[in-house]
């Protein structure tokens, strides 16, 4: 009889031979990846796939195919083995969907060596995923099971391949999708990194590709479909069953992108990057404090040693001496090397999980950028920086904000006490105050789906007209910038009117209430040059704005130099508490919340040369829906 | 498997197969006395708590308790504060975990102590203990039983030292009196 599963249910296998298959009305490819009994795939050559289509105890299609047979013989898989994960992949630029959501969902079915179905399951549920896994067969208590997972991957088998714990799973990823794409795409999928849906329209959009060449649902070998059931053949891969042990041993876990708690990749991510956060600013606590303690005792028994006369006289004072100096020096390498061990664990991870980063977290020049297209919702959090620690400057965290941001953004454009910032000339320092301004409007932009942020510009004096050129010129604002006094307070009044009215209906629980054409965009103003141009009133607005705004939508990024302001004396130190401080030069001024280490902040620094601030915003204009009339 | 230890007594950390222990939880785990009379069914709450303070040189570097949960190096880790105990009958309600591996390296005495914040003695506790436990297997290293403990509103449990290269635990068992962990400094001192 056949058991129908549902996602998450399973069921126990009669047999260790069984043929799995899997009928999705379009081509997909199959594989299977094995995994151990923590659920992690050692290494490449534990998944098989149509360009390693052999493994031990398992047999996969050679081709993308709209119907796939897996041979599966459990009983000649590794000892080691504990989980055999069905994957399922769509095809790069075969011209089939670029998602499971797209077409109909796939059907598997488990089946016994003579052919009767053991249990089915159909991968419902999907949306913009392009790879799945389908299945899992695991050993529990010596016997095996089978359970339906339904598990989809938005980023497509990198995601997927990476979720498995795998190295380099874009690499792999591709060279897996790659062959089953037409040979002439080859190039295409060669170089970047990107995730598989992302390069999916590139290679459809190629003019170069000759249309015989894609014969999507091409024709499949049925000939022998249980080929090598029986003896699998270890011939073409014989390593695998000493790789394991070596990466079991004490030596500390390959980190991997994504590898934290969450419900979706982009929640994985943001966790793992808090993580590393939390954990170099405890290390370095550690370390600190390991090093204040010798410090310490060093003075301690140094003094102790000057007391004692009699010592003094007899020369053993210099043994003392140089005995708490050696016991300090020793408790310090001993600090070190702790410190270089977790050191090294972090850069190792950081380097894994910098190139995995979506858009939103990633560095302006992550290739990710390249790939970029509009979301269609908004990250968790947006990357305002980097962060590090003096011990290891080269090791960079990512400093992500939550969205919707608490509270309104500072770019100090004055001199601080940063030493960066002295080197520079006042006029050098307020351009780049406001480029690093405009860099963190365009990725706020870019990171909510389209017409989710409006952007208004005040620029009193037109002073920064070059500087906001990419925004104006890609007509991604909302309005032209503000000029002029009379300009300020047209702004200000419309937001102010905005938050007010919006304040009102949140207080009196009347959502509902809000006028039908209300435009429900979050807003952002950027104030440049401030207080030129604000009278009074138009600094309490501002106020008011930094206070109520960021509770409906509204936030602040003001370009600034606090002495300007000077002459308001302290009444506008709350504002600038209640703003979080940048700097568009590397500065120490901001502290984590666990240990309060002071870590210095790094802008996001575009490439040389770079057009990709410009292209990002050409998209998102090409994107915005279009405006009411 | 469950070890009563006596007082004074120590264990090695390390383990039968050679490697050494490298997490432990301290677990505190209580259930208020009843109160006899007129609304006997009411209880009243007690709140103990478990403190964990670590050592470097006989001098205290760091503490972990219920207003400071987490070291500053992130090794020991408080659960979080129970105000009235009970809830896992048997379970514990407080617990400090110390990941032995990240302790730093000049830190080499971590006591912990459990005191009573609200004052009862451990006369008016019911079904209280505090244990050690192997982290990685779950086993029960050592357990106190608190109640009927007599007259006092702390104890300082045991303390885990470094040895060569590994720790060992020592349990204590000592009583003493105190709402926190500061008003039992001058009783755990003697014992580094």
């Amino acid at each position: 009889m056949t058991a129908e599963l549902v996602r998450g249910q399973n069921h126990p296998l009669p047999d260790t031979r069984l043929e799995i298959r899997v009928s999705a009305g379009h081509p997909v490819v199959a594989g299977a990846a094995l995994g151990d009994e923590r659920g992690r795939v050692p290494g490449v050559e534990w998944i098989a796939h149509p360009v390693a289509p052999s493994l031990p105890g398992v047999d996969v299609p050679r081709q993308a195919g709209a119907d796939q047979r897996l041979a599966v013989d459990l009983a000649a898989v590794p000892e080691t083995v504990h989980r055999v994960s069905v994957l399922l992949a769509l095809p790069v630029g075969a011209g089939g969907p670029t998602s499971f959501g797209k077409a109909a969902a796939p059907f598997v079915a488990v089946t016994g060596p003579d052919g009767t179905e053991i249990a089915s399951y159909t991968i419902t549920g999907l949306d913009s995923e392009s790879a799945v896994v389908a299945l899992e067969l695991y050993r529990r208590q010596g016997a095996w099971k089978v359970r339906a997972m339904g598990q989809g991957y938005e980023g497509g088998l990198a995601a997927l391949l990476g979720d498995q714990g795998l190295e380099r799973p874009a690499d792999l990823a591709a060279s897996i999708l790659a062959p089953t794409a037409a040979p002439t795409e080859a190039p295409a999928a060669a170089p970047t990194s990107a995730p598989a849906t992302a390069l999916a329209p590139t290679s459809e959009s190629t003019p170069a590709v000759p249309g015989p060449a894609q014969t999507p649902g091409g024709p499949i070998s049925y000939a022998h479909p249980r080929r090598r059931t029986v003896t699998p053949q270890p011939a073409p891969t014989p390593a695998p069953t000493p790789a394991p042990h070596p990466t079991q041993g004490q030596s500390a876990p390959t980190p991997v992108a994504g590898d934290a708690a969450g419900w979706s990749m982009d929640e994985r991510l943001y966790n793992q990057v808090w993580g590393m956060f939390e954990d170099l600013a405890r290390t370095a606590a550690a370390y600190r404090s390991a090093c204040e303690f010798a410090e310490s005792r060093l003075d301690r028994e140094l003094d102790e040693t000057l007391s004692d006369y009699r010592s003094r006289v007899s020369g053993a004072n210099d043994a003392a001496r140089s005995a708490a100096r050696a016991r300090h020096d020793e408790l310090v390498e001993r600090a070190r090397e702790v410190l270089d061990r977790d050191l090294a664990q972090l850069a190792v991870e950081s380097e894994v999980v910098e190139p995995a980063l979506p858009p939103a977290y990633a560095r302006w020049d992550n290739p990710a950028w390249h790939a970029y297209r509009p979301p269609a919702e908004e990250p968790m959090a947006v990357r305002l920086g980097d962060l590090h620690l003096p011990e290891r400057t080269e090791l960079r965290i990512p400093m992500l904000v939550r969205l919707p941001m608490e509270r309104g953004l500072w770019v100090d454009s004055g001199r601080g006490r940063s030493e960066a910032a002295g080197l520079l000339d006042e006029t050098e320092l307020r351009r780049l105050a406001l480029d690093s301004a405009v860099a963190h409007a365009a990725r706020l932009l870019a990171v909510h789906p389209p017409g989710g942020f409006a952007v208004h510009v005040v620029d009193a004096a037109g002073a920064g007209a070059a500087a906001l050129a990419p925004l104006v010129d890609t007509g991604v604002l909302a309005a032209p910038p503000a000029r002029g006094a009379a300009g300020v307070t047209a702004v200000l009044d419309r937001l102010t009117e905005r938050v007010d009215l919006l304040q009102m209906a949140l207080r009196s629980g009347a959502a509902d209430a809000l006028p039908p054409g209300l435009d429900e965009a979050r807003q952002l103003l950027i104030v440049h040059d401030f207080p030129h141009g604000f009278d009074d009133r138009a600094v309490t607005r501002l106020r008011y704005l930094a206070d109520e705004g960021p509770g409906v939508g509204v936030h602040l990024l003001i370009v600034a130099d606090r002495e300007d302001a000077a002459e308001y004396g302290p009444v506008l130190d709350p504002l600038w508490r209640s703003l979080l401080r940048l700097t568009p030069v590397p500065d120490d001024h901001l502290a984590d919340p666990w240990v309060g280490h002071a870590w210095s902040y790094e802008p996001p620094l575009l490439p040389p040369g770079s057009r990709i601030l410009r292209q990002v915003l050409a998209q998102v204009a090409e994107a915005r829906p279009a405006k009411r009339p | 498997m469950t070890v009563n230890m006596t007082k004074g007594q120590a264990i090695s950390l390390e383990k039968q197969g050679g490697g050494s222990l490298s997490q432990v939880r301290m677990g505190l785990g209580w259930q208020a006395a009843p109160r006899r009379g007129l609304f006997g069914k009411r209880t009243q709450e007690i709140d103990l708590d478990a403190s964990a303070v670590l050592f470097a040189d006989k001098q205290p570097v760091d503490v972990v308790f219920f207003r400071h949960l987490v070291s500053d190096d992130g090794s020991v880790k408080h659960t979080g504060d129970n105000l009235v105990g009970g809830a896992g009958q048997g379970g514990d309600d407080e617990a400090i975990l110390v990941d032995l591996q990240r302790v730093p390296v000049h830190i080499d005495t971590i006591v912990f102590t459990v005191n009573s914040f609200t004052g009862q003695t451990f006369q008016e506790v019911q079904n209280a203990f505090c244990r050690i436990v192997d982290e990685t297997n779950g086993q029960e290293l050592a357990r106190y039983t608190l109640d009927g403990g007599g007259n006092y509103t702390a104890q300082i449990m045991a303390k885990v030292h470094r040895v060569g290269s590994g720790w060992q635990m020592t349990a204590l068992g000592n009583p003493a009196n105190g709402r926190t962990f500061q008003d039992l400094m001058p009783a755990i001192l003697p014992h580094l």
